[in-house]
Formats: structure tokens, C-alpha cells, sequence
């Protein structure tokens, strides 16, 4: 995409509507104008909006953007995919978890043009139909939530925790970091998953039902 | 956050020359920076986007040492099997840093130009000296648990928060960097940081437009590595002491030593006659008190964070002693 079209385009705030209806017709639904509340009237702010591609769960979603839209806010706002929640917006929660090209990241914390054509995977996109994931399975048979707040962030993270394990990736409590592949205790999966809290403090049920899906025995 | 226009870099010299533009900014994994823009801590105009850049290789040099591309995210850092068997310290370190999300997209370069998290640098409606020069330092008088022991100034007494810039400190790293004319520099790891003085807002040597493109690592040095951070919790917090050591003995009797230290001082610190100290001394008690005496020279708490003299005293001796046994 180029950006570059745009250079010189002063937006107005009916402008960021009118686009944004486009889109959210074409998205069934978004409500692309949230995300720029107060600072898109900002009288100063002469804002190129930008074409993106996001590519989420497989779908490949055109949207054009203004740049400061997080990725998280792309996804609630403008796609709709509420799943991916919003605890404190500075990455210190893991409630807005997402998979990019399966890595897990803070969605909170990026722009959404920086991932142009990049596969996204939300906690919309783990189910295969009416089938759950063995995680989101998991999660419900331990009973690892309370609210359920945090629980997609909470799947989200452990989905790339247990690749990252597969992987042989080490943690800060791996004994051994020579060693190319370390067992998936609980301390390791506490440890692992240190980026995601559960104000209803449901730990011991998110450890089993994490160990389950791993297939670690208990 | 603030209006800014975004731009993706293509090329080096693109990225360079585009950071050299006033209120323009290289955002990389954009951990640090995003959660500063929002706060409106940071508010560039403009921002250059280095993430498709190929810098992200990590990469065998002819001296047998690594050559790290500033784009390699901490993650893949901290899990290569030729980090975590010849720079543990390294490995280890990056590990005990933040949490598993924000690791897979913080970047070698981005982290060692990561912010002080001192609460009034952050907080925009109290006096930072940092953020806003000749505004004071709302932090001397303030909470300041976290604060600085060493190398402070009475501008600013804000640390540096990087595990990774620790270890690499003990590594006597490097890092190479190239500007808008492609000119290269290596700068050592010790001349990267600048402590506070008068100017607390200029925390590194990089000149504008200059850009990071790796980092790289002499041979492994001999001896065992380790890094010990204590927090206030488990994991997932800064450090209030954290100490990188590399220590070669035999026998009861350290050869030669490595001490940098974390959560200290506005820059990972290092203290040459304290490593003096330990070449051909016996690990012992009185060796251990003595080597703190050296790295504490000069420290003042202000107050909060007086604890950390006893604590770094305390976690010095229990890693030295660790680290020498053979």
C-alpha cells in the first residue's frame, strides 16, 4: 500500500466519518469512529489517514485508518471482533493477547498500520466452528476464570506459550538454558504466562487447565 | 496520543535520513514508545517504521564472538542455543525481563532506548527534569523506592530499567550504528549511556539520524555467568537490584570477575577496582565485603530507596559466592 496518496489530504472529522462508514459497511457493523473520539477534533491535527490491510483469522479486511489506531482498537472498533479485550492499555495486563503470524503480542501496544498483511489471530479465530478449541475446552472444564475478563487474553497468551515450548524456548525459571528442550512444569507454566492477570485471581484453575491442553499430565 | 504521519522504511539510508526530519521518531517493536506516546511522555510528529527492515539475523562473527541485528526480537535473543550456552548471562537476563508478549515484539536496538519508568518521568503533570528540562525533579523529594543510588544528579535520579544493557555491560558489548551519510560507528557498550549531569533529557551518544544496527558480542569470556534480579515480585517487575556476573575461579580462588550491576544507577554499572579486588583473591567473606565497599563508593539513598545499599551489599556476596564455587 502507499500511504503516500494521502499526503497533503487534511481530514476532517466528516471526512474520518464518511470513510469510516465505508468501511464499516463493508466490515458489517464497525464503529470506526470510536477510536478517534477528542483527538480527530483536535483543530490541529492535520491527520493522512492510511490504508491497511489486516488479515485477521483468515479474512482480509481493507481499512483505512488513522495512524495512530492501535491494533487493538482496529480490531474491536473497526472490525468489531470484541474478543480481544481492553484492561489497561500500556501491555501490563495481556487482556488485548493476540497471535501474529502465532507469536503472541500485546495487541494494545502496536499500530495497526505497522501490520499490514501480517496473519492475525484473534480469540474469534481459535474455534473450528461449533467445535472449541481443546484451551478454550480446557479453560471452561477447570473452570480458569471468574469474570472472563481476561480469559481470551489468557488463551491467546497460552495458545503461543505452549508453541513457544514446543519450540524449545527457554524461561527465566528453565534451569538448564543449554539444554534444547525443558519440561512444561507448573512453575514453568506460572513463569510463562506472568504477562496476563486475572484480578479474580483464578491461577490455579488457568495452571490446569493449561496443563491439561499441553498434555502434560497432572 | 498526538497527530503524527507514519511512514514504513524500505531501506537504512531511508530510515536515517527520515529520522533527521524535526518531531520524527524510529519507532521498532514500539513497546516502549507507544505506551510513552500515549501518556503524551513522547509526542512525535512523525514516525519510521523500521520493522521490515532484514536487520533481525543473529549472526556468527569471524572472531568467534555474535553479531545481533538491532530488529532481533528479545525472545528469539534470549532462546538462541548459542546465546544460552556461551552468553547465559545474556539469555537470562532478557528472560527476566518484562513479560513473554512484550518480549516477542521489544527489539535489541529498541531496548537499549527504552525510558526510565520513574513514576513522574511518566507522570506529565509533575516536574521532570528529564522529560522537560528546568521543570526539577519531582522524584528527589518524592516516592523514590525505585531510584537511582549511583551516578545520579541532583537534576535527575532516574535508573536505567534494561536487564539486556546489564548483561551486555558485563559482555563489554558493542554497538554499531550508521546515519543518514553511511557512516558506521562501533561504540562500546561502556560509552553508549551518559549519566544525568545537568542533562538528563540526552541519555545516549547516538547523534541524530544515527540508527542501530546490531549489537555485537566479543568471544564468550571464561568463566560462569549469571544474573540475579530482585524484585518486588516473581516475575514481570523492574529491578531493585540486579547484578550480571561473569566469574572465573578454582579452588576456592577467583582468577578474574565481571561484576554490572542494574537498578542502581541511570546507566548499567560497572566499577573496575571492585573487579581488580577479585583477581587472584580468595572467595571469601572479607573478599566480598571489601568488593562492595568498591562498587558502593559515593552511593546516597534519598531516602526511599536507602534499602538499596544493604540489598546490593547482600545480593553482591550471595552471586559472588555462588558463582565461585567450582
Amino acid at each position: 500500500m502507499d500511504e503516500k496518496e494521502h499526503r497533503g489530504f487534511r481530514i476532517s472529522r466528516r471526512t474520518v466519518l464518511e470513510s469510516g462508514t465505508v468501511t464499516a459497511a463493508f466490515m458489517l457493523g464497525g464503529f470506526p469512529w470510536i477510536g478517534l473520539t477528542a483527538e480527530a477534533s483536535d483543530a490541529e491535527s492535520a491527520i493522512s489517514p492510511i490504508n491497511v490491510e489486516l488479515q485477521v483469522n483468515g479474512v482480509l479486511h481493507r481499512l483505512t485508518l488513522d495512524p495512530r489506531t492501535t491494533l487493538l482498537d482496529a480490531l474491536r472498533e473497526h472490525l468489531a471482533l470484541t474478543g480481544s479485550k481492553k484492561g489497561c492499555d500500556h501491555g501490563q495486563c495481556g487482556a488485548c493477547t493476540v497471535l501474529l503470524d502465532g507469536r503472541r503480542i500485546n495487541s494494545c501496544l502496536t499500530l495497526a498500520a505497522m501490520h499490514d498483511g501480517q496473519p492475525i489471530t484473534t480469540i474469534e479465530g481459535l474455534a473450528d466452528g461449533e467445535a472449541l478449541h481443546p484451551l478454550q475446552a480446557a479453560f471452561i472444564e477447570h473452570d480458569g476464570f471468574q469474570c472472563g475478563y481476561c480469559t481470551s487474553g489468557q488463551i491467546c497468551s497460552a495458545m503461543g506459550m505452549l508453541s513457544e515450548s514446543r519450540a524449545g524456548a527457554p524461561s527465566y525459571v528453565t534451569e538448564n538454558l543449554g539444554e534444547a528442550q525443558s519440561a512444561l512444569t507448573d512453575a514453568e507454566i506460572r513463569e510463562r504466562m506472568s504477562g496476563n492477570i486475572c484480578r479474580c485471581a483464578a491461577y490455579p484453575n488457568i495452571v490446569a487447565a493449561i496443563r491439561q491442553a499441553a498434555g502434560t499430565p497432572t | 496520543m498526538k497527530a503524527f504521519t507514519y511512514e514504513r522504511a524500505n531501506s537504512l539510508a531511508q530510515a536515517a535520513t527520515a529520522s533527521t526530519k524535526p518531531g520524527a521518531k524510529i519507532i521498532a517493536g514500539g513497546t516502549n514508545l507507544l505506551d510513552l506516546m500515549k501518556l503524551q511522555v513522547e509526542t512525535p510528529t512523525h514516525l519510521v517504521d523500521i520493522n521490515r527492515l532484514p536487520l533481525d539475523k543473529i549472526e556468527d562473527t569471524p572472531e568467534g564472538g555474535l553479531r545481533i541485528g538491532a530488529m532481533v526480537r528479545n525472545s528469539d535473543l534470549a532462546a538462541d542455543l548459542r546465546v544460552r550456552q556461551s552468553y547465559g548471562v545474556l539469555s537470562r537476563a532478557l528472560l527476566s525481563g518484562a513479560s513473554a508478549q512484550l518480549r516477542n515484539k521489544a527489539t535489541t536496538g529498541g531496548n537499549l532506548l527504552q525510558r526510565t519508568r520513574c513514576t513522574y518521568f511518566y507522570d506529565v503533570t509533575k516536574p521532570c527534569n528529564k522529560r522537560e528540562p528546568g521543570l526539577g525533579c519531582a522524584a528527589l523529594e518524592g516516592f523514590n523506592r525505585m531510584h537511582a543510588i549511583l551516578g545520579a544528579s541532583d537534576q535527575c535520579i532516574a535508573v536505567n530499567p534494561s536487564d539486556m544493557a546489564v548483561a551486555l555491560r558485563a559482555l563489554d558489548a558493542q554497538v554499531e550504528t550508521v546515519d543518514a551519510e553511511n557512516t558506521t560507528r562501533a561504540i562500546p557498550i561502556a560509552q553508549f549511556y551518559r549519566l544525568p549531569g545537568d542533562t538528563p533529557q540526552i541519555e545516549t551518544t547516538l547523534r541524530r539520524g544515527e540508527i542501530i544496527t546490531a549489537v555485537t558480542l566479543p568471544p564468550p569470556p571464561a568463566g560462569k555467568q549469571m544474573y540475579r534480579k530482585v524484585r518486588d515480585r516473581a516475575s514481570y517487575a523492574f529491578a531493585l537490584v540486579s547484578v550480571a556476573v561473569i566469574v572465573d575461579a578454582a579452588g576456592g580462588k577467583i582468577r578474574s570477575a565481571r561484576l554490572a550491576f542494574g537498578g542502581l544507577a541511570p546507566e548499567p554499572w560497572r566499577v573496575a577496582s571492585a573487579e581488580e579486588r577479585l583477581v587472584g583473591a580468595p572467595a571469601s567473606e572479607k573478599t566480598f565485603a571489601a568488593v562492595a565497599s568498591d562498587v558502593l563508593a559515593g552511593a546516597r539513598g534519598f531516602g526511599g530507596n536507602d534499602f538499596k545499599i544493604p540489598l546490593t551489599r547482600r545480593t553482591l556476596r550471595a552471586v559472588i559466592a555462588e558463582a565461585s564455587l567450582t
